[in-house]
């Protein structure tokens, strides 16, 4: 089951360069939520502070706080923990090169030392089953390499590794902005059936997008949280004037 | 006018793209052509003299025929496997090092630069090296100490290749790894490392082949021995060995077993080199690049 995630005055810099001021936000459990913005604004590196990826830059830093469920996560965890609890699936599709499929999906947990073969077939399948992949390569599982696959498999293919960990929490930052329209709307419909399991945290430039999958939006601009509210709010009513800029195609 | 021009311009366009094209062949032909020369002139000379014998029977005492350099094979085989148990993961951790942990500290630099240097200093002195390190206070030459001055040779070719190999491994399949929950040396080891090994093989073989055909630093450390020895606590012949003291003797006898233990050395290398591509690429996937 997914866990809310609670964000309290978050402050994010790349050397000197203040990229996160002051976000303050809730992200409902069990939903997915959508951010957007212009390029630049924020966003990503947003999603890459709900899991401690944006230190994994040397020149990064962060302060505030992020609760995920109850776990405070730059307090009490390290950040190993962290990141199997939370999944997350790249802008651009990337499978391991010299794995097979079914070695991809089973990656995270076999390098952690998880062991036990028969649970690991069935983990592999049911991950596959949730990403819409599992009927295109359940023939090829050993023989293929992930490379071998199209983009849009690929990408499922990642989130299905992603998923294959048990998270609570998924992110995504523009999973489908690399992909053709067939394969960004098959990624879409996964989104929309993995919410009931998962919160799902998506980035994304596409504003349809947005409005399609998300209950929740938040529109950032310039390093800052502009508005966050429903998705149908954000889209149709928004309070703030910069939004509407925004969402009418005025700039970004 | 203006026709003539544009009929000139594309027939200039057309000749320059065959004669770039013909340069590009020329220079293929020139990395080719010595390599086959050398190849086939060993042929002639050495083909003759490879039999059995050779691979099974010692060297005889100067002046008599026959004979062969068995001892010589399995002594290269010996100190080659001693100069890649140093050579190899010194050298692959060196490369992960450079490339994974010590990106653009002062010691990531300063072992580069040594890295580079060592790949340039003369074979010779390694020899030497080996010999004070290990021979004087041994007081005896040894297989070991030859192992040792070619081991370090390996170590700045591998661990230069590794580095660059690792260097070209995308940092979006490093995110990848640390996404999933991955701890920092499990993803570097298994994910990146993995990545990269078709790469990292090529240059072990790339050192290894550079080492093999070897002679000064042995001359101060393996020495060489008329007998048959595996042990490598004592003197070892080597195939480069023997073809130097054969080539410059004063019997035909020897001259011809010089041309075939030469023939034979490339011979081998080029198997070993085969060999290990062809067990490393078995297990690649349809479809991995």
């Amino acid at each position: 089951m997914g866990v809310g995630i609670e964000v309290t005055n978050l402050n994010a810099w790349y050397g000197t360069n203040h990229t996160l001021q002051d976000i303050t936000l809730n992200i409902p459990a069990n939903h997915a939520t959508a951010l957007i913005g212009p390029s630049g604004c924020g966003k990503s590196t947003f999603v890459r502070c709900l899991n401690r990826m944006h230190e994994t830059n040397p020149i990064a830093r962060v302060t505030g706080t992020v609760r995920i469920g109850d776990m405070d996560i730059y307090n009490d965890a390290q950040p190993v923990e962290i990141r199997r609890r939370v999944g997350m699936v790249f802008q651009r599709p990337n499978p391991f090169p010299t794995m097979s499929i079914y070695d991809n999906v089973a990656s995270g947990l076999k390098l952690n030392g998880y062991k036990n073969k028969r649970s690991l077939d069935e983990i592999v399948e049911r991950s596959l089953k949730n990403s819409a992949l599992w009927d295109e390569v359940k023939d090829d599982l050993k023989s293929k390499s992930g490379a071998s696959l199209s983009g849009g498999q690929q990408q499922r293919l990642c989130i299905a590794r992603a998923l294959a960990v048990d998270p609570e929490v998924l992110l995504m930052d523009e999973p489908a902005s690399a992909l053709d329209p067939v394969s960004t709307s098959k990624i879409e419909d996964l989104i929309f059936q993995l919410k009931s399991q998962y919160t799902i945290v998506i980035v994304t430039h596409n504003m349809q997008q947005a409005a399609r999958v998300a209950e929740k939006t938040g529109f950032f601009l310039n390093g800052r949280m502009v508005e966050f509210d429903s998705t149908h709010k954000i889209f149709t009513n928004p309070s703030d004037k910069r939004t509407e800029d925004y969402i009418t195609g005025r700039f970004g | 006018m203006a026709t003539n021009a544009t009929s000139f311009r594309s027939k200039y366009r057309a000749t320059m793209d065959h004669v770039v094209t013909g340069l590009a062949v020329l220079a293929t032909a020139l990395v080719v052509v010595p390599l086959i020369a050398i190849f086939v002139y060993l042929l002639l000379k050495g083909a003759s003299s490879v039999n059995l014998d050779f691979f099974l029977k010692n060297p005889v005492p100067e002046g008599e025929s026959g004979g062969g350099m068995a001892n010589a094979i399995v002594g290269s085989g010996v100190l080659l496997g001693i100069a890649s148990l140093i050579g190899i993961p010194i050298g692959i951790g060196a490369g992960i090092y450079l490339a994974e942990f010590g990106r653009g500290t002062r010691l990531a630099n300063a072992v580069r630069f040594t890295a580079d240097v060592l790949n340039g200093v003369p074979s010779i002195v390694m020899g030497l090296a080996a010999y004070s390190l290990i021979v004087i206070p041994q007081r005896h030459f040894s297989a070991l100490s030859g192992g040792v001055a070619l081991g370090i040779m390996m170590i700045p070719t591998v661990a230069r290749t590794s580095e660059e190999m690792l260097l070209m491994v995308p940092n979006m399949i490093r995110e990848a790894a640390l996404g999933l929950g991955l701890s920092n040396w499990r993803a570097v080891l298994s994910i990146t490392v993995r990545t990269a090994s078709p790469g990292i093989i090529t240059g072990c073989m790339l050192a290894f082949a550079r080492v093999a055909g070897e002679t000064a630093p042995l001359i101060f450390t393996a020495l060489g021995n008329a007998f048959f020895s595996t042990n490598p606590n004592q003197p070892i012949e080597a195939l480069p060995l023997q073809i130097w003291v054969y080539a410059t003797g004063p019997y035909e006898d020897q001259h011809r077993l010089a041309w075939a233990g030469a023939l034979v050395l490339i011979v081998l290398i080029v198997l070993a080199v085969s060999l290990v591509r062809y067990v490393t690429s078995r297990g690649v996937l349809k479809g991995a690049s």
